[in-house]
């Protein structure tokens, strides 16, 4: 099973040189330039060595400190070879992903959640509406700077007799509690110490 | 709040036609139709009654697991799986287990992993019991949900007597399960086990002949092969079309490859042989819990690893090591090791898989969940065209979705 994911990896560095490849806990990952997405999705569906005729997910990542902060990833199944592989792209906010409806028709609706979700774009795509959230909903709820309480909430108004939107009003402050241990994970506490002269601890 | 969702029935565009010429009709299946299961707008374009075009307006069920997961530790993460598919809640949280367990290079003790295998498989029952009822009804039939549903109800008290819950099991752990089963639970499901295929040709009796059922589901909503792949299907819709692929075979997870079973292909990749596949699958599933029963092993249902299951409560009692793991565990969570992992199981829907991105801290970095009905209900669209506007019911009963899992 291991060297057959190996021959599969060096397949693909052969034919896309770059790629970078991965094989991590039995799962190979396959990282391409954003413009390649759809030629890479058309060879590992059409190649008689892959095979990846199902595409089995996509979704958006993000990883707001890098410049290119998001990653589209590409879930693909080999029903023919029982095989899995994952595809990443990156992206920012502006620059657009080369849609994938064309290769995997079933991209469509998994663009519309990234788009939604994240505001990721895809180019070409057919029909890039919101999918998930409320008509009318504005920003990105899963980008990592969206608070998890967002900014809107809804009640019924008896005397309007309508559903009304009201900023969001909290009873009791987030609290978010730090338990990370100061023995193990905590590297924040770890550099306060070596660090001599901070007041505080500072995240 | 913009655009509100329009009069009941408009004519798009507005423009008058030409005299002597029809114009398409536009109306809205739902968000409140007894047959839409669950909250789902429908808007449907019709030439007199046949459909032209769907588009279904998804999302009313949005609660944002996903985000919330990422505020969350991974045990108090797990309760949300359950909300997911709530029609079969623990195959969800086998799926999220699995994804934790490879990160963490966590091996699960055989009786958890048969105690797991026997209520993912009570999971397909209730959940094919459900479907299978209700695509009889959505076609007029009212006799088989009470039968099927008075199933339900015994196989949610074996969830109950399992974990404490009928619906919301929260009971897979990373690392096996939360309790043992007892005896004397093993002994009805048993016995459940044995009368239960009675039921089934009880209500084959009712729906495989009846001419009614089969004038309103055979020919319905037919996928072809190349359809069913470009469209992402799995499980029984992917079936229905003659592919032989289930994941418990084809990618056995746990004790799967120790398990004997069938997996029902389809022919023509219409409704009625979903409806046809379905049945044979709960008679698997049957076996299959029969076979857990049976070769189920004595020993632990946790795996012994203290820095990610908390001690037994007798023990925190007694050993002060176990009192600080039971603290921390229960505060601060355990840490999964950096990287990202995909994990699939066999749902009866289809693949349910979680995507798990961990940054090496205490709570997911990032989840994703492949809800195997997202991308069936995508593809409604080119399975009804051209059929009649009384036959979306039927396919959207044979789909088999449930919305706790498509708006997440």
């Amino acid at each position: 099973m291991a060297g057959e994911l190996e021959q599969l990896q060096s397949r693909i560095a052969g034919q896309w040189p770059d790629a970078q490849t991965e094989i991590a806990l039995g799962e190979l990952t396959v990282k391409i330039g954003a413009p390649h997405i759809v030629p890479v999705l058309t060879f590992l569906r059409d190649d008689p060595e892959c095979r990846f005729t199902l595409l089995i997910d996509l979704c958006g990542v993000d990883y707001p400190n890098r410049t290119l902060r998001f990653d589209v990833v590409y879930h693909l199944l080999s029903l023919e070879k029982n095989r899995r592989i994952r595809v990443k792209v990156e992206t920012d906010e502006k620059t657009a992903v080369p849609s994938s409806v064309a290769v995997h028709a079933a991209a469509n609706w998994f663009e519309r959640e990234a788009f939604d979700m994240y505001g990721i774009l895809f180019s070409g795509h057919p029909d890039l509406r919101r999918i998930l959230t409320d008509y009318g909903f504005e920003g990105f709820p899963l980008r990592k700077d969206f608070p998890l309480t967002g900014y809107v909430e809804v009640r019924w108004d008896e005397t309007q007799k309508r559903v009304v939107y009201e900023p969001v009003k909290l009873v009791q402050e987030w609290r978010d509690f730090d338990f990370l241990s100061p023995w193990e994970g905590a590297d924040y506490i770890r550099a306060w110490h070596e660090e001599k002269g901070k007041d505080t601890p500072n995240r | 709040m913009s655009d509100a969702p329009p009069a009941s029935v408009t004519s798009p565009a507005g423009e008058e036609p030409a005299p002597g010429e029809s114009r398409p009709f536009s109306i809205n299946f739902g968000p409140q139709h007894p047959a839409a299961h669950g909250v789902l707008r429908l808007v449907l374009e019709l030439d007199g009654e046949v459909v032209q075009r769907v588009d279904p307006h998804i999302g009313l069920l949005h609660r944002g697991t996903e985000k919330l997961m990422e505020s969350k530790t991974y045990m108090q993460a797990m309760p949300y799986l359950d909300r997911l598919d709530y029609v079969a809640p623990m195959n969800q949280e086998h799926a999220f287990a699995l994804a934790q367990e490879r990160l963490l290079g966590v091996t699960v003790p055989p009786r958890a992993q048969y105690i797991r295998a026997l209520y993912c498989e009570i999971g397909r029952l209730l959940n094919h019991l459900l479907q299978v009822t209700t695509q009889a009804m959505d076609v007029g039939a009212l006799t088989p949900p009470l039968w099927g549903f008075e199933e339900r109800e015994k196989l949610m008290e074996f969830y109950e007597r399992a974990s404490g819950a009928r619906l919301h099991a929260n009971y897979f752990r990373c690392g096996g399960v939360h309790q043992d089963v007892t005896q004397a639970l093993l002994d009805d499901i048993w016995k459940f086990t044995e009368n239960f295929p009675q039921v089934l040709d009880d209500i084959e009796d009712l729906l495989t002949e009846n001419r009614i059922f089969k004038q309103r589901n055979v020919d319905i909503g037919v996928v072809s092969k190349q359809e069913a792949l470009a469209w992402g299907m799995t499980g029984v819709m992917l079936r229905s079309t003659g592919f032989a692929w289930d994941l418990r075979r084809a990618q056995p997870y746990e004790c799967y490859s120790d398990l004997e079973f069938k997996i029902p292909v389809g022919k023509n990749g219409d409704c009625y042989d979903r409806y046809l596949m379905r049945m044979e699958e709960m008679r698997q599933a049957n076996l299959i819990m029969q076979q857990c029963i049976r070769k189920m092993p004595s020993g632990p249902v946790m795996t012994p690893d203290g820095k990610v299951v908390p001690p037994r409560r007798a023990e925190m009692k007694r050993s002060m090591e176990a009192l600080i793991h039971h603290f921390k565990l229960y505060t601060e969570g355990y840490h999964i090791p950096a990287g990202e992992v995909y994990a699939a199981v066999e749902a009866p829907k289809g693949e349910f898989g979680v995507y798990l991105v961990s940054d090496g801290s205490n709570k997911p970095y990032r989840v994703k969940f492949r809800a195997p009905s997202y991308p069936h209900l995508q593809a409604m669209d080119f399975m009804c065209r051209g059929h009649m506007v009384a036959d979306v019911s039927a396919v959207l009963g044979s789909l088999d979705i449930v919305f706790g899992e498509i708006d997440r």
